[in-house]
């Protein structure tokens, strides 16, 4: 289980928006694989009946009302964009849905 | 033939003042990019805190289509990138969603149907994209809106119960009619904040397994949604009938062409990556609150519906039919509470101005008209004073002019011309009463009618249309005009 | 002494007293920082307009005596990962180089409320990733004990900076030992609260279940002012504890006798450093000649902490790193035939590798077929974790070990190796996993002359117990007052 194949590294990387280098593949596939090499020690532990912990904090029902509240200026919200037209985020075309 | 299986996706926005995470507007119409923040757009460092009113409503619409509240639940994130997704991850409900295991009945050719509702889950809305040109298609780039992004949506799934496209119509209309009525969503497609994309597969009448499914998208109305699901019957059935199996894809309705197009087929389908929010903390609800929301619900249509045939005798029919729109059954109580005689009421509501609602393509609840309005009309009716016939005319012009049903008839003299019988009676009276101007008349003197006419007005208070009282005195004592 | 190398608290005397002003004082640091930062590196952008500015607000405020808390006219510095309004935060990363926030952290916000002027922002491992700030795609820090060291990381910037005196007191992250693995390789205090005792408002994200923000100071009480500062409820973060924090001055000076200090022996062992073993072992001597009682203790499950922390961490990060897009803000690169294309190419041109490492374990971990196997047992294996040491603190009031099993290691000598990199957090990532309060403060100095940390840990909210052993210690001891032996151009 600890070996990552060539496949699975170009299947991450599509899932991550990762354009690799074929270098960076090979370097990922060698690296990863020791790193899981490593993480595969998990699977020692008896962990039958164990609750996983997801959260830090013991904490529920964490909620704000429901007021509205202004909204920044539009120019603030584009201030960061890369590219910006009309008031709008500017994005080069999707090529599908 | 085949047996159509359907099951629906409908998203809904909720109605609350801010976005879930963030104190951002939700009304709708602004312009781009003028209802967001640094939540909203995903600035780096910045945290939900979920809105305590998106909460409460998606309990109601999981309460309001029978469900199952959870007591436990969390939220989760859906991974993927799409430029009008700021985080790249949707916030939504992946295992322990907030409803689950709900029903919704309704009428299909005279039928009760049942559809079951697997879950209801609370998640977040994406931003806008407008693409540059006619469609995504062939855009040179496109225009990211964020001022949706954020607004709380609830998904509804419901089991594969459907058994045609046009019960997967009235369904929807159904289910549209509950949140409505729940006050949970404004259900308005044309915004969009009602969807529903369809999941649709045939197989031979007494297979018990699924096949494989299209999943439809982009349906914008309730018709499109029937049209394209017929055209999916047509085309499944086309592949079956040839002996082939259907591809298992995601289609888009193509509403001017009326035709579904292949966007992806489910083999290279999104790797999610569904894992628990670790910015957000679990919500748990007590039996107490989950009770006090469901005492908070109104009467919701299949209820009132039963009501109405207990209170007011009014024949089921009758009663899914008013019940069918909240404002029509509020409509028509008000009307019965000044009125009386429900089944009068309730033959004039259904029939007659759902008619001019339907004509003016508007909602009930536009419309022009108010129950005391149709309960004057009704009155008029009741007492004689215009025929059932008028009664249409004037309710028409009623809807028209917003005038009161008394002031129309006055206006336009229609109690007048309209009691051809009671004003006939008068003339018998007159002609009884007065023997002498009678045979004057008969003898040829003109002048003599002129006293009858006077007689007749005077009975009447002056409310006789003297032309007509001529005509008639004159047909009754020389057989002409 | 100089201004340069004094702690807070002795400043604020002097504030208070009229002997200095803030903005002598802020000037004080902008002169060494010029003096110093050309060799350690430990800056990003000074804010020096603004500092003085605020310090004089602060100097009114004294001489007003209105609103003078502990930190008015102190100025702080903050790693560059924590969002400052009209200042860039980059992450020290080219995703981020010229992202100006809209917006202050709420820790920031805390700080400019009570006058404490931010002096500037420092470098660190890119979004936090490494414990060596080599990762950063800006510059090295260099240690300034020996400068062809690393000064740990991810907060190296921040470590390097207090050591150097080159600010008064910072704020670092704190994700798998961020804070106080460097804090121990540059010889300063290090402290990271319990989870959800300080706003991760305005933190750009890691690991969102392990990242607590926290101080770094040259000493003990110190960490204790500046988390004062910040530790507040926070609305604008759901995983804030709600309530008053306790007063962690309050104990400070009440001592060590009587506690019962747990020492676990899976922390003391194989991988640690003779002379940083040697180092704790007197340590614990010191404490208990100091009258604590020393107990050994076991925490059986911690040695599978760094792998349930690389999953976890990993999983966490690839989601939290999916808004860098080049959509909204931050690096977009030129390759835009169409908006796929542009996504990958911004994201494989705008992270390093630390960074796109790190993303793509997360996202494998997550992955359909995987999820189970890596993210969902790492997940239990942290419940397991965080039991050991629930039942460790049945017993003791404290966990003591090393905070970084070596001294401070050379440029390049772990670059290359990433699973020998992250050995680095094994002794620290714990009470990251657990949520729990730990504190490094220096404990000796090795034979090449760098510095050796010493960890606490305690129970979830137990900071004041937390800060009375360290700060105990620490005046036993006497290593708060050891400087680098920098020289000054």
């Amino acid at each position: 289980m600890a070996a990552i194949e060539r496949e699975d590294v170009e299947r991450v990387a599509r899932l991550a928006r990762l354009a690799l280098t074929e270098e960076e593949k090979a370097l990922f596939q060698e690296q990863l694989g020791a790193i899981l090499e490593h993480v595969r020690a998990l699977q020692e532990v008896d962990t039958e009946g164990v609750e996983p912990t997801p959260y830090a904090v013991q904490l529920t029902n964490v909620l704000r009302p429901d007021r509205a509240r202004p909204s920044m200026p539009r120019e603030q919200a584009l201030a960061n964009a890369p590219q910006e037209m009309d008031g709008y985020f500017f994005v080069p075309r999707i090529l599908e849905e | 033939m085949y047996e159509v299986i359907i099951g629906l996706e409908i998203h809904a926005e909720l109605l609350t003042d801010s976005k879930i995470w963030c104190g951002c507007s939700t009304r709708f119409g602004a312009d781009a990019n003028t209802q967001v923040c640094p939540i909203c757009l995903g600035l780096p460092g910045t945290l939900p805190v979920l809105n305590e009113r998106a909460l409460e409503l998606a309990v109601k619409a999981g309460l309001a289509l029978g469900c199952e509240i959870n007591r436990f639940s969390k939220f989760d994130r859906k991974n993927y990138f799409y430029p009008d997704l700021p985080k790249a991850y949707q916030i939504s409900q992946y295992d322990l969603p907030l409803c689950r295991n709900g029903a919704v009945e309704f009428e299909a050719n005279g039928e009760i149907r049942r559809v079951r509702i697997n879950r209801v889950h609370l998640e977040e809305e994406a931003g806008k994209s407008v693409h540059s040109g006619d469609n995504i298609m062939g855009s040179e780039y496109s225009l990211i809106d964020y001022n949706r992004g954020g607004v709380p949506l609830i998904e509804i799934v419901t089991e594969p119960d459907l058994r045609s496209p046009e019960e997967a119509r009235l369904f929807m209309e159904k289910l549209r009619t509950i949140l409505l009525y729940a006050g949970v969503s404004d259900c308005r497609m044309e915004e969009g904040s009602l969807r529903v994309d369809a999941n649709i597969s045939l197989r031979p009448f007494g297979e018990t397994e699924l096949r494989e499914r299209a999943e439809v998208k982009n349906l914008n109305s309730f018709r499109a949604l029937q049209r394209a699901l017929e055209y999916e019957v047509r085309r499944q059935s086309a592949i079956l009938d040839a002996g082939q199996r259907v591809e298992q894809d995601t289609r888009h309705w193509n509403d001017q062409k009326g035709v579904t197009i292949s966007m992806r087929s489910k083999e290279d389908a999104e790797d999610y990556r569904y894992f628990p929010d670790p910015d957000l903390v679990p919500v748990v609800l007590t039996e107490e609150q989950i009770e006090t929301w469901r005492r908070e619900l109104p009467e919701l249509p299949d209820q009132k519906a039963a009501r109405f045939i207990s209170q007011y005798g009014l024949p089921a029919y009758d009663a899914r039919v008013l019940t069918s729109s909240k404002a029509m059954a509020d409509f028509f109580e008000a009307a019965v509470e000044r009125f009386g005689e429900p089944k009068t009421v309730s033959n004039w509501v259904m029939v007659e101005v759902q008619r001019l609602v339907n004509e003016a393509g508007i909602e009930f609840d536009a419309l022009p008209i108010g129950p005391g309005d149709l309960a004057g009309l009704l009155e008029l009716v009741k007492r004689g004073t215009i025929s059932n016939n008028v009664g249409k005319e004037v309710l028409e012009e009623m809807f028209k002019t917003g005038k009161s049903a008394a002031d129309i008839v006055k206006e336009r003299g229609l109690e007048q011309i309209s009691d051809t019988g009671e004003l006939e009676a008068i003339v018998e009276q007159v002609i009884a009463e007065n023997p002498g101007p009678v045979q004057d008349v008969r003898d040829g003197k003109e002048k003599a009618i002129g006293f009858l006419v006077g007689q007749v007005m005077k009975l009447t208070k002056g409310k006789a249309n003297p032309k007509m009282v001529n005509e008639l005195l004159r047909q009754k004592l020389t057989g002409g005009a | 002494m100089e201004l340069y190398a004094l702690p807070a608290h002795a400043l604020r005397q002097m504030l208070d007293r009229g002997e200095i002003s803030s903005v002598e004082l802020t000037k004080s640091l902008i002169e060494r920082i010029e003096a110093v930062d050309g060799a350690i590196g430990s800056y990003l952008a000074i804010r020096v307009e603004e500092a003085l500015k605020e310090a004089e607000e602060a100097d009114r405020r004294i001489r007003e005596q209105r609103d003078v808390g502990p930190l008015t006219g102190i100025p702080v510095s903050l790693k560059d990962n924590i969002c400052t309004e009209g200042t860039r935060t980059t992450c020290a990363s080219r995703m981020l180089e010229n992202f100006v926030p809209p917006y202050d952290a709420t820790v920031v916000a805390r700080l400019k409320a009570q006058g404490a002027p931010i002096l500037g922002k420092l470098n660190m491992d890119e979004f936090a990733m490494g414990s060596s700030t080599e990762t950063s795609a800006f510059k090295l820090t260099r240690n300034p004990w020996n400068l062809e060291r690393v000064p740990g990381g991810s907060s190296g910037g921040p470590a390097a900076a207090v050591a150097a005196g080159a600010t008064v007191m910072a704020l670092g992250s704190d994700t798998g030992g961020s804070i106080r693995q460097p804090a121990a390789l540059c010889g300063v205090v290090g402290m990271k609260p319990t989870y959800g005792l300080v706003s991760r408002f305005g933190l750009v994200a890691f690991a969102s279940s392990l990242d607590q923000i926290g101080p770094m100071t040259k000493d003990v009480k110190d960490a204790a002012l500046l988390l004062s500062a910040i530790a507040a409820h926070d609305p604008l973060d759901s995983t804030s504890i709600p309530g008053d924090r306790a007063d962690f001055l309050a104990e400070l000076d009440r001592g060590v006798e009587g506690l019962v200090i747990g020492l676990p022996v899976e922390m003391l062992g194989e991988g640690v450093a003779p002379e940083v073993r040697e180092a704790v072992n007197a340590a614990v001597g010191v404490l208990e000649g100091l009258g604590a009682r020393v107990e050994e203790v076991s925490l059986p499950h911690v040695r599978y902490a760094l792998a349930a922390y690389a999953v976890i961490a990993t999983a966490e990060a690839s989601s939290n790193l999916g808004r860098f897009d080049g959509v909204r803000y931050g690096f977009r690169s030129r390759e835009d035939a169409d908006v796929v294309t542009m996504f990958e190419t911004t994201r494989a041109q705008g992270f390093g590798a630390e960074v796109k490492r790190r993303i793509m374990l997360g996202t494998y971990a997550l992955s359909a077929g995987y999820y189970d196997a890596y993210y969902l047992k790492a997940l239990k294996v942290r419940t397991l974790i965080r039991r050991d040491f629930e039942k460790a603190f049945e017993r003791c009031h404290l966990l003591v070990t090393p905070t970084s099993p070596t001294v401070a290691f050379r440029f390049g000598e772990k670059a290359d190796n990433p699973v020998a990199m992250y050995q680095s957090d094994r002794l620290t990532v714990p009470a990251n996993l657990a949520g729990i309060p730990a504190i490094s403060v220096p404990c000796g100095v090795s034979q090449d002359g760098l510095p050796i940390g010493l960890q606490f840990m305690a129970p979830a909210l137990a900071e004041p117990v937390l800060f009375r052993a360290a700060a105990a210690y620490e005046a036993a001891a006497g290593w708060a007052s050891m400087r680098p032996p920098l020289e000054v151009k």
